[in-house]
């Protein structure tokens, strides 16, 4: 009897490593192949990338011990066999691609506005957050804080935003572009599916032309346009009219996104917040908007994901972003060539800011999903 | 309209594009009555009760529910919500609130209780169809009875007048369909006005006072349970009865 209630294990070549390898790796000729082939190519690549972006790479100094200051002394041009990456104009630039031309003795104020931008972010990404409700009014009144403290006013020395640049210039494109467009994008797709036709018909207006035209021509229209439409004597801010620009090519794709998430709620769910006697604004905002934004989270930060690297492009109009300083130093005879240092680095910083952004999506999903069986009955 | 009719309605009709859902329907319910409504599908009877609460537009006659006549007045629509509840065929419990919260909600918006007196009435309205140990499930996480017990109390605490229920048993399992009939039995015997559109012959013979027979938009026949089981006098009722009781 004993034996009969003994639990019987898996063979053992299916479960622990060896197991997961043979399942995965190994499961067959062409699999073991394949395998083999993507071993070999990996081992060929690994090292050549890591001896160029590291071991054989100058960071300060070159080979011979002086540091470097322009392209010229850079180790690999100096002796082509031997030398890898020159980080030096990363080093040397560091300045301009982090705050642009921001003013040296003002800068404290840049990294005070980093920090706080930090410190916003943090009850959005820890829940759990002790006295997150205090950390979440710090974070809602953060733009405003952020706005005095760059710009200037309230007693701080004005900045012009022509001095912005870099990663500052990045940063306040694509969090004012998103944290905008979001609520614009609801009303917009709320509005579209209204039951009133002036009002679906003007949302639909706006959002087919905004979206039917590409986000190049917006910035020149902001630019350009922009201040003939405003009174007389009132002159917008170039950072100003390409955040205009932005943010309503934003909200147009945010509307669209969240609009996609509208039409799979169950049209029982309004039935029952009507019966309930709640009015269209309680039912919108406490039933179906948080289904339908839990539905649209995975669209919602690929589109934002979209115009945080779409912001590159306001080097069309003049405004250095991260990619434009990179441009910039490229263009300095001390600097010629050094592309290959530059573009890995802008990449590298866009793909951290991106690529958190990707994981932050798949946290929420996974949190907003547990115990709620979404879509059933 | 008589003294006590809590629910009148007077030659409404109603068209879906081309289609005559609703033709020249007339009904009057006095308070505490329980109607059970049956008939065929597409025979009208869940567009006639959505009427009630404005979840559909009548487009002739006139509906009173309580005094209120619905016109396109959005404070009447109001105000008839509020003392009407409905419980539906598919639940339409809200997915992402606990089952305290699916029943708190309305109270605390609409009717801008305290948050702790909401919870304590949840409570209460938990206890009457029996589930209090689920109060911190999410819907998804029970069984259909369960699911359609939270939704009648979730109505409940609205502390609405009048109930109507649309096929609250057509989407449950046959095992469970008892547990929900019999919350709304004790809802019932507690002296709830009660419009119940449902096949559950059953339970109309307990509770009925007056049985509503609908076909193509049209009531056939109104009478007590008695007289509508034993001796329907239209050959469609007799048609249909025999159809549903041989089962």
């Amino acid at each position: 009897m004993n034996e009969m209630n003994e639990v019987r294990k898996p063979p053992v070549a299916t479960t622990g490593i060896i197991g997961w390898f043979r399942i995965n790796l190994f499961f067959n000729w062409t699999n073991s192949l394949i395998t083999l082939f993507v071993i070999y190519c990996l081992y060929q690549f690994i090292p050549w990338i890591l001896d160029w972006t590291i071991f054989s790479a100058d960071f300060k100094y070159n080979y011979l011990g002086e540091q470097i200051t322009n392209q010229e002394m850079c180790s690999r041009n100096l002796d082509p066999e031997n030398g890898g990456a020159c980080w030096a104009v990363i080093y040397v630039r560091f300045y301009q691609f982090i705050y642009g031309f921001y003013p040296k003795v003002e800068v404290w104020r840049v990294n005070i506005a980093y920090a706080m931008l930090a410190l916003a972010l943090l009850p959005l990404l820890y829940a759990k957050l002790p006295y997150r409700k205090y950390f979440l009014y710090f974070t809602y009144i953060f733009p405003v804080i952020a706005y005095f403290l760059l710009n200037g006013g309230l007693g701080f020395t004005e900045v012009s935003t022509n001095k912005w640049g870099g990663l500052l210039v990045t940063l306040v494109l694509g969090c004012t572009g998103i944290a905008l467009a979001f609520p614009i994008g609801i009303m917009l797709a709320l509005g579209r599916r209204s039951k009133l036709p002036v009002i679906s018909m003007m949302c639909t207006l706006f959002i087919e032309f905004i979206r039917g035209v590409p986000l190049i021509t917006l910035l020149f229209f902001g630019m350009v346009m922009l201040p003939l439409f405003l009174p007389e004597g009132i002159d917008m801010d170039g950072l100003v009219r390409v955040l205009v620009a932005v943010t309503l090519f934003q909200s147009a794709y945010m509307a669209e996104v969240i609009r996609g998430g509208l039409q799979a709620i169950p049209p029982g769910q309004y039935e029952a917040a009507k019966s309930l006697g709640m009015s269209y604004w309680r039912m919108n905002l406490l039933i179906i908007l948080p289904q339908a934004i839990r539905i649209s989270i995975p669209p919602i930060v690929n589109t934002s994901i979209g115009l945080f690297k779409d912001t590159t492009l306001v080097i069309i109009v003049g405004i250095l972003d991260l990619l434009g300083i990179g441009r910039g130093t490229l263009a300095d005879t001390n600097w010629l060539g050094l592309s290959y240092e530059i573009y890995f680095f802008v990449s590298l910083v866009f793909f951290i800011f991106t690529f958190g952004m990707s994981r932050y999506s798949l946290y929420l999903e996974k949190k907003l999903k547990t115990g709620i069986n979404m879509g059933a009955d | 309209m008589s003294e006590e009719s809590i629910i009148s309605l007077k030659n409404v009709n109603k068209w879906f594009g081309d289609f005559h859902v609703l033709q020249d329907v007339n009904l009057e319910v006095k308070k505490k009555e329980r109607i059970v409504v049956c008939g065929p599908s597409g025979s009208g009877k869940s567009t006639m009760i959505r009427c009630i609460n404005r979840l559909e537009e009548h487009q002739e006659g006139s509906i009173v529910v309580d005094g209120i006549e619905l016109t396109g007045n959005l404070k009447n629509i109001d105000n008839v919500r509020k003392e009407v509840g409905m419980v539906f065929q598919q639940f339409n419990l809200f997915p992402h609130l606990s089952v305290k919260e699916n029943i708190t909600l309305a109270p605390i918006w609409v009717k801008k209780m305290p948050k702790a007196e909401a919870e304590e009435l949840a409570m209460r309205q938990l206890e009457i169809v029996k589930i209090p140990e689920q109060a911190n499930k999410y819907p998804g996480q029970l069984s259909g009875g369960q699911q359609q017990r939270v939704a009648i109390a979730r109505s409940l605490a609205m502390n609405p007048n009048i109930m109507l229920f649309d096929e609250p048993t057509s989407a449950l399992d046959p095992e469970m369909i008892k547990e929900v009939l019999d919350v709304m039995v004790d809802l019932a015997n507690g002296g709830m006005t009660m419009i119940v559109v449902t096949h559950e012959m059953g339970f109309a013979k307990t509770v009925a006072d007056r049985m509503v027979f609908m076909d193509e938009g049209k009531i056939v026949e109104e009478a007590s349970p008695d007289k509508f089981f034993n001796n329907p006098e239209s050959d469609r009722t007799k048609l249909f009865l025999s159809q549903i009781l041989h089962q």
